[in-house]
């Protein structure tokens, strides 16, 4: 509600806008005034812009409903999906202003490269099946899985990536942290009732950089799924780290009593040893993944999966002479939008590069 | 052929956005609140424990918080109830031997890590506001690596919420036997919410059932677990409550013992 008490957003009122526009090369805030509608929210009057003033003002979206992720801008300073922020929320008199995503490099506009985020997606081990039981034949029961469904709602919008200060203000953070939402997978899967692998939280701890971590938590106020990312997912994980490797009760009750030392899945055997003792990576080299070229890593992929291979580096879509992207197909050489993994990348994957080491892998061979 | 498939550049740009933050609401209103909140209440904390008077009522026996238990060689012998083995340099708070795990235990708490990493360490001051340091390393080596032991001081915390409990049982007292007045509520109302906070603790939450990966084989633990979840929902608001109840008990003791107040009796 505005200050004279008319509702917000009512037929046709005027709204003032500040814009981000640029891009790697630099930008600034435009000013833009814009006509806004009852119940209308950021992106619909950033698509009046599109249609009226600013016809090349780029911005990522989908779904308009809140599930695709897309969107994510900030507003007002916030990190926040555009698509699910009501004008009414602003006062009329209120400029609202948008900005790209900080903490990823943009590429124009609103539009930024999020592509940090799917590295560390791919560094984190994938689910690990269990041994003996064959696919079809999983059976869990509701109180085991309902810790594992809540991240399982992640529609991957990146916010809590964007917001959280260890990367946002230390770009020199990003190669040895992966971010809130990459600990929550973490945290899915060492919660998993079926999950083989042991070694979870040794990887969260030494390679996802959990201990960058001050739970100030920032991820969980952006969550646009209010998923309670530091209480259900960042704490607990901390607390398994402290079980293994900062109780000395538990350590001398394993080395009294041999628990917890259950025998380890293929898949976790071969990384534990790597994740412990591991130094500090190089910076921009992926840690696993296969491709890499190296014959002893690749043998010892063979076995389980190696953390510390490399990954052939992806290519960015194919660009045209001036080295951007084509607006339209027409303009292109060639039919459909280009791949956004690069031309030089044919589906399926060699299965020699993915992620994924069957625990009877090993019987084929 | 006019395309080229490109492999991305090393680092690039950000979006080149001159204002630091760009947030219009009272994003500094918290911490600032959180500072003086945690200030005043350290000031008034440090000024009574080294006070050493004015901690036991003799008629009522209420004692509190801050001198239990009371451990040097200066202590009335009612507040005593461990032995009076420490010398009595006015430097060595009566109670020794729990207020610095009591300490510790706050000062390791997730919550109050998240209030005084925000308010006094400005890293970050609020949420998408630049943090006030040029580099950062978290939690990942000393002395912050130390945090890491929250969970002893949780079970000191637990073993010294008992004595409290127990002080608050022994105040049920008179000079005529058995006594109760207003100062009994506020020791009790004191006690449950310690024990809220000290139950509520993330540490706590995963040693009672978290650290399960199967609820369906422990049934017991799992519902341990429900209820403790429900109360760490909790843990700020209960962090801060007991920061009240601490000082409103201590204040209250310290008013009937210097005889400013008389404690409003119910019974006897």
């Amino acid at each position: 509600m505005g200050d004279n008490g008319s509702p917000a957003g009512k037929p046709g009122a005027k709204r003032r806008f500040r814009i981000w526009r640029g891009d790697e090369n630099g930008g600034d805030l435009r000013d833009y005034t814009v006509e806004v509608n009852e119940g209308e929210v950021v992106l619909d009057v950033i698509h009046r812009l599109q249609a009226t003033d600013a016809p090349d003002l780029a911005c990522r979206w989908n779904c308009k409903a809140g599930k695709c992720g897309s969107c994510s801008m900030e507003i007002n300073g916030k990190p926040r999906l555009s698509c699910m922020t009501r004008m009414s929320t602003f006062t009329e008199d209120e400029t609202v202003t948008v900005t790209p995503l900080r903490t990823f490099p943009v590429i124009r506009d609103l539009v930024t490269d999020v592509s940090f985020n799917y590295e560390k997606a791919r560094e984190t081990p994938a689910f690990a099946p269990p041994e003996g039981v064959a696919p079809g034949d999983y059976r869990m029961q509701q109180v085991d899985v309902e810790r594992s469904q809540e991240f399982r709602k992640c529609i991957e919008c990146f916010l809590c990536q964007n917001v959280c200060h260890v990367i946002r203000d230390h770009e020199e953070n990003k190669p040895a942290f992966s971010g809130p939402r990459y600990f929550i997978r973490a945290a899915e899967l060492d919660m998993h009732p079926l999950d083989a692998r042991t070694d979870r939280r040794e990887y969260a701890q030494a390679e996802q950089g959990l201990g960058f971590c001050n739970i100030t938590k920032c991820c969980t106020e952006v969550c646009p799924e209010h998923i309670k990312i530091t209480d259900n997912a960042i704490i607990p994980m901390k607390e398994r780290v402290v079980d293994r490797r900062y109780d000395p009760l538990v350590w001398l009750g394993s080395k009294i009593f041999r628990r917890g030392q259950e025998p380890q899945s293929t898949a976790g055997s071969a990384g534990k040893e790597s994740v412990v003792h591991s130094g500090v990576r190089q910076v921009g080299v992926h840690s696993h993944g296969g491709g890499s070229g190296d014959p002893s890593a690749e043998v010892q992929a063979q076995k389980g999966v190696n953390w510390h291979r490399e990954v052939p580096h992806p290519t960015a879509p194919a660009v045209d002479a001036s080295g951007k992207l084509p607006l339209t197909e027409l303009t292109f050489d060639r039919a459909a939008a280009p791949s956004p993994f690069g031309d030089d990348v044919t589906f399926p994957l060699p299965p020699e590069h993915l992620n994924f080491a069957h625990p009877s892998q090993d019987e084929k061979h | 052929m006019t395309s080229t498939a490109m492999r991305p550049r090393g680092t690039r740009a950000r979006a080149a956005i001159a204002a630091r933050t760009l947030r219009t609401d009272r994003w500094w209103l918290a911490p600032l609140l959180t500072v003086v909140g945690l200030t005043a209440w350290v000031a008034y904390a440090t000024v009574r424990v080294f006070m050493h008077k004015w901690y036991w009522v003799e008629s009522y026996h209420y004692l509190t918080p801050f001198y239990s238990p009371c451990v040097t060689d200066r202590c009335v012998e009612g507040a005593s109830h461990f032995g009076r083995f420490l010398p009595g340099w006015w430097i060595v708070p009566d109670a020794a031997l729990t207020l610095p795990f009591l300490l510790l235990f706050r000062l390791t708490c997730y919550y109050y890590r998240k209030a005084y990493y925000r308010s006094f360490w400005l890293s970050p001051p609020a949420c998408a506001v630049p943090d006030g340091h040029t580099t950062y390393s978290g939690e990942t080596r000393f002395p912050l690596l130390g945090q890491n032991l929250h969970r002893y001081f949780f079970y000191a915390a637990a073993i010294i919420s008992l004595i409290n409990t127990w002080d608050a049982i022994l105040a049920f007292h008179s000079p005529k036997g058995f006594g109760f007045g207003l100062g009994n509520i506020i020791l009790l109302g004191n006690v449950v919410m310690l024990w809220a906070y000290t139950i509520s603790c993330h540490s706590c939450r995963h040693i009672i059932g978290g650290r399960l990966k199967h609820f369906s084989t422990s049934p017991v633990r799992y519902r341990a677990w429900t209820f403790v979840s429900k109360l760490n929902v909790r843990h700020m608001q209960l962090a801060w409550i007991t920061l009240g109840t601490l000082a409103l008990t201590d204040f209250y003791v310290m008013a009937v013992a210097a005889e400013w107040i008389d404690d409003l009796r119910f019974i006897n």
